[in-house]
């Protein structure tokens, strides 16, 4: 079996995480925060070591800037909606996910001011078409890193440098980069970093996180749920400050000990490591596919400037059809249709039939690759 | 004895606590989370023991760590 579906979530993962986690069920157990005995306080230890690896991981200073959530998604949502109000103006791309679109469609329905910037059909941003969209009202600029379908890098720290001439946020959705691309927040000027665990952090489902940066002023963000957080409890209102503002109600310590594994695993590897590994692979895979007659691929054709994910349709095939073949036949698991990116889709030029994805991650191998070629060359053959 | 050795540095919440005992084991200086004190604070979380002597020191790293301090108390 060949798993390449990383860019939904990253399997298998690193032994360590089944261990952290089976550890944390077994001897911690308790509720981190909650209660002062040992287990409790050990608990909060496990939840503050996932905290510190990820604010240590992109640089930022203070890891209590980290809040931690269930996924990217509550992340950008987080940022999102936490921080826009109506006649704020907002840029963003036309290469994002949903978890970006459809809070800001959410949002512009609330008297929030939207542009899209349009990107290239290989999912590329001009930085300097982000500053042509800017305008007296824009509080934040809001971009994925890293399209899931094509992989595309957008020029992050270009706009960050432009985001920081205008006083605005740049917020960034670093699902497809956090752990396989290097991020930090204050060379590339991010000030909402939202990251996923699961993914190329290697840690399990669950967990995710916003990184928020020192020019945000927390007293203006609004948290997505409110409840207990172990601290003020006299007061029946939210604490004011980071991170249990944003974080209330019991977390996912068992996810957290898991992720806190994952990053130790990443560090040990070296993320300068996993990115010159999935590069290669990634280069590989896209030449193997130009190679085959009837096969398209998109995106920038480039590892340089795309992480591991590739997209590809066959002429003459539907998506859906190639993705079963695959499966049954050569047991590769892969993810076809439009990855909930129907604007990057649009951008690419293949909306509303999607595209077929293979998410390589750090644990892929060239055999792998060698072995997926073949098996597409035969799709093909067989049509 | 007991009485007369100890002070706790209250924090915002349990994170902060943690990151308190982090920064204050890397300047090493000993500390021991703790309960809060009922007669100090509400807060159902912890707070950070450290010795009496330790008290300007402790303040220091926390602050060089950027934590803030809600407040120190003999213990």
């Amino acid at each position: 079996m060949i798993y390449f579906d990383n860019a939904a979530t990253s399997w298998p993962k690193p032994p360590g995480v089944a261990e952290a986690m089976v550890h944390y069920l077994d001897h911690v157990g308790a509720n981190p925060g909650r209660s002062g005995h040992r287990l409790s306080v050990e608990a909060g230890r496990i939840v503050y070591g996932a905290r510190e690896a990820v604010a240590s991981l992109f640089h930022a200073p203070d890891p209590l800037r980290v809040v931690l959530t269930a996924n990217v998604t509550e992340a950008l949502n987080l940022a999102l909606l936490g921080l826009l109000r109506p006649g704020d103006h907002v840029v963003t791309s036309s290469m994002e996910h949903n978890s970006v679109m459809r809070p800001l469609r959410a949002l512009e329905q609330r008297g929030v001011a939207l542009t899209v910037v349009p990107c290239t059909h290989q999912g590329m941003l001009d930085p300097a078409d982000v500053e042509a969209a800017i305008r007296p009202d824009t509080r934040m600029i809001a971009l994925n890193h890293a399209s899931n379908v094509v992989g595309t890098l957008l020029p992050v720290r270009e706009v960050g440098h432009i985001a920081r001439g205008h006083g605005l946020w740049l917020l960034v959705d670093a699902a497809q980069t956090a752990g396989a691309y290097p991020i930090d927040v204050q060379v590339d000027r991010i000030d909402l970093l939202a990251f996923t665990g699961h993914k190329s952090l290697y840690g399990p489902m669950g967990t995710g996180g916003l990184v928020i940066g020192e020019r945000v002023d927390v007293a203006m963000m609004e948290p997505l749920k409110r409840g207990g957080t172990g601290s003020n409890s006299e007061h029946e209102a939210q604490p004011t400050f980071l991170p249990d503002l944003c974080e209330s109600g019991t977390p996912n310590a068992v996810g957290l000990a898991g992720l806190g594994a994952g990053l130790q695993w990443l560090q040990e590897r070296g993320i300068d490591a996993v990115r010159a590994h999935e590069a290669a692979l990634t280069q590989q895979l896209i030449e193997g596919l130009r190679a085959i007659p009837g096969v398209t691929v998109y995106g920038p054709l480039d590892a340089g400037q795309q992480v591991a994910t590739v997209s590809f349709t066959v002429e003459g095939l539907e998506t859906s059809q190639i993705g079963l073949i695959l499966d049954e036949e050569h047991g590769i698991m892969c993810r076809v249709g439009l990855h909930c990116a129907p604007a990057a889709h649009k951008t690419i030029g293949t909306f509303p039939n999607g595209t077929v994805r293979f998410g390589l991650g750090a644990i892929n191998t060239a055999e792998e690759v060698s072995a997926a070629l073949a098996a597409v060359r035969a799709v093909v053959q067989e049509g | 004895m007991y009485r007369d050795r100890y002070a706790v540095v209250l924090v915002h919440g349990t994170s902060h606590a943690i990151r308190a005992e982090h920064l204050l084991d890397r300047a090493g200086i000993a500390c021991k989370l703790i309960p809060v004190p009922r007669h100090l604070s509400s807060n159902c979380g912890v707070c950070v023991r450290i010795d009496r002597d330790q008290v300007d020191a402790a303040r220091r790293v926390l602050q060089e760590g950027r934590l803030e301090i809600e407040g120190v108390h003999d213990l």
